[in-house]
């Protein structure tokens, strides 16, 4: 080994990446928080469980890209269609993830994406019918961290 | 009796050093040891992050540059065909260098000397892009690296360094990848180690990275002073890793946990 | 300038539902990050993601930190007539990014 490094310096590095495996996560939000962003968008209509599919892996490798797919039936008509998908979690920083907004052009109101999780934890799904109703989906995914990390 | 002792302390001999590297048969790519979602987000094309860095490389590959005013396909043509192959074959011996050099350095090596531009630094993103745009040419052809009277120094350096225990943890690589492979640390599942997809999109990083940040991230997990980039050992190292999955098919750019 | 990834099937019959794939590079940083000297990394993402077909908007993404780097999104519209297909990412620090694609219907 050529390089020579100040001892602050290796001992630095030992204590980020010992800090990194220990600790990873910043201070995440609460299942009230998510409750109240999910009443953000649902006002007082009340959200029963159902007609929303949502499809997370079980067991994620790592928490910085989780793939989503979420979907709702409908016949996507001017007269019967998915407004729009709303995710949440609850452990994240913050509970919203991402609002998808669909019309009849749609065909499907089905999406899927990556999210991130900070923690094992459950996402849900609010699905927003043209007729004002909305609906509702969980599911829970258990958050693993690679080995070996890097030092910043 | 003395003879047959012999004899048999012989093959014990021969035996333990052929368990030493994992047999042909069982050799599996990292891609197998991950879960079907990350092996899907590989898959397409369409859906591999890594594809954005090959994206970019392509473009850079045809982009005149330097005091010499020269693309990479002024003098190389169609990637497709002059490319493929190559980074299978490397790290290759270089005679200007007296050593092996890596793809990364080859490319580096190509801009200085041939296009009169700066080199590209470690890890950015243009070396990422032209080394995945080039290593995406040698898609699904066997890892081929030549070990002759010239590279069997490094090789031999490179295996030293892979059965050498370092690190606070005392942990040397062979033990955990020949040893322990198939089962889990902390959670995740230990991978044999061959270097067939990269550089590749690591999820943990969120990006695009080289072998050699790879490597430094297990040193650092062995709590071991990690080499810098650019350091001979770690294309030593490489070497050897490639030489270990000879035969392998390549498969970058590879996405990985 | 931002790579981007679309997938859009170059012909469809009327009627049919076709598949989009989209990707596009960009880090995603959420705002919770600090750097080594412990200064927090500024959020800097996408927010928004709008696909007009034929002039017309027929899906919308509103992101948060919490889609992950390198945005993937994957999405359906019904293949109604020829024409263009627009792809617009705009986000934090006056990201702005614009593609299109063409599609056949016969």
């Amino acid at each position: 080994m050529t390089h020579r490094a100040s001892r602050r310096e290796f001992l630095y590095a030992a204590g980020v990446s010992l800090a990194a495996l220990v600790t990873v996560r910043p201070a995440g939000a609460t299942p009230d928080e998510m409750k109240n962003a999910i009443r953000a968008v649902v006002g007082a209509a009340p959200v029963t469980r159902g007609r929303v599919k949502l499809e997370l892996p079980p067991l994620s490798e790592n928490g910085n890209a989780v793939p989503l797919t979420v979907s709702v039936e409908s016949p996507m008509t001017a007269a019967e269609h998915v407004r729009a998908i709303h995710v949440f979690t609850e452990k994240n920083p913050q509970p919203d993830v991402v609002t998808f907004r669909f019309g009849p052009r749609a065909g499907l109101a089905r999406v899927s994406t990556r999210i991130r999780l900070a923690d094992t934890q459950t996402v849900t799904a609010i699905g927003e019918l043209s007729d004002g109703s909305f609906w509702s989906a969980e599911a829970a995914v258990v958050v693993t961290l690679a080995a070996c990390l890097e030092e910043t | 009796m003395l003879r047959l002792a012999v004899a048999l302390g012989a093959l014990l001999l021969a035996v333990s050093a052929l368990a030493a590297e994992i047999p042909r048969a069982e050799r599996r790519s990292g891609y197998d040891f991950m879960s079907r979602e990350t092996r899907a987000m590989q898959d397409e094309d369409t859906a591999n992050p890594g594809m954005l860095w090959v994206l970019e490389g392509g473009a850079l590959w045809s982009r005149k540059t330097g005091a010499a005013g020269r693309a990479c396909a002024d003098c190389h043509g169609d990637a497709r065909v002059s490319m493929k192959g190559v980074a299978a074959r490397h790290p290759a011996f270089d005679a200007a260098r007296g050593r092996p050099v890596s793809l990364e350095q080859r490319i580096n090596a190509c801009r200085v000397e041939r296009q009169q531009a700066p080199a590209l630094a470690h890890e950015s993103r243009e070396l990422l892009a032209l080394t995945a745009f080039v290593a995406r040419q040698s898609r699904g052809l066997p890892i081929d690296v030549t070990i002759d009277a010239r590279t069997q120094p490094f090789l031999d350096a490179g295996r030293a360094l892979w059965e050498r225990r370092q690190g606070q943890l005392n942990l040397a690589c062979r033990q955990c990848h020949d040893d322990n492979w198939g089962r889990r640390l902390a959670g995740s599942m230990i991978p044999q180690a061959h270097p067939t997809g990269y550089p590749l999109y690591r999820l943990e990083w969120q990006g695009m990275g080289s072998l050699q940040r790879r490597f430094r991230n297990c040193l650092i997990g062995v709590r071991s002073e990690p080499y810098e980039y650019g350091d001979p050992a770690l294309v030593d190292l490489e070497l050897y890793l490639m030489w270990r999955a000879r035969g392998m098919l390549m498969d970058a750019p590879a996405v990985r946990p | 300038m931002a790579e981007t990834l679309i997938s859009v099937p170059p012909r469809a019959r009327r009627g049919e539902i076709v598949e989009i794939k989209t990707l596009i590079s960009h880090p995603m940083e959420t705002g919770y990050r600090r750097s080594q000297l412990g200064a927090r990394i500024p959020r800097d993402i996408i927010r928004l993601f709008v696909c007009t077909y034929g002039g017309a908007e027929v899906f919308r993404a509103e992101l948060h930190p919490a889609i992950a780097a390198n945005p993937f999104i994957t999405f359906s519209t019904v293949a109604t007539e020829s024409g263009t297909l627009t792809f617009h990412w705009t986000g934090d620090n006056g990201f702005s990014v614009k593609e299109t694609a063409e599609i056949r219907v016969e």
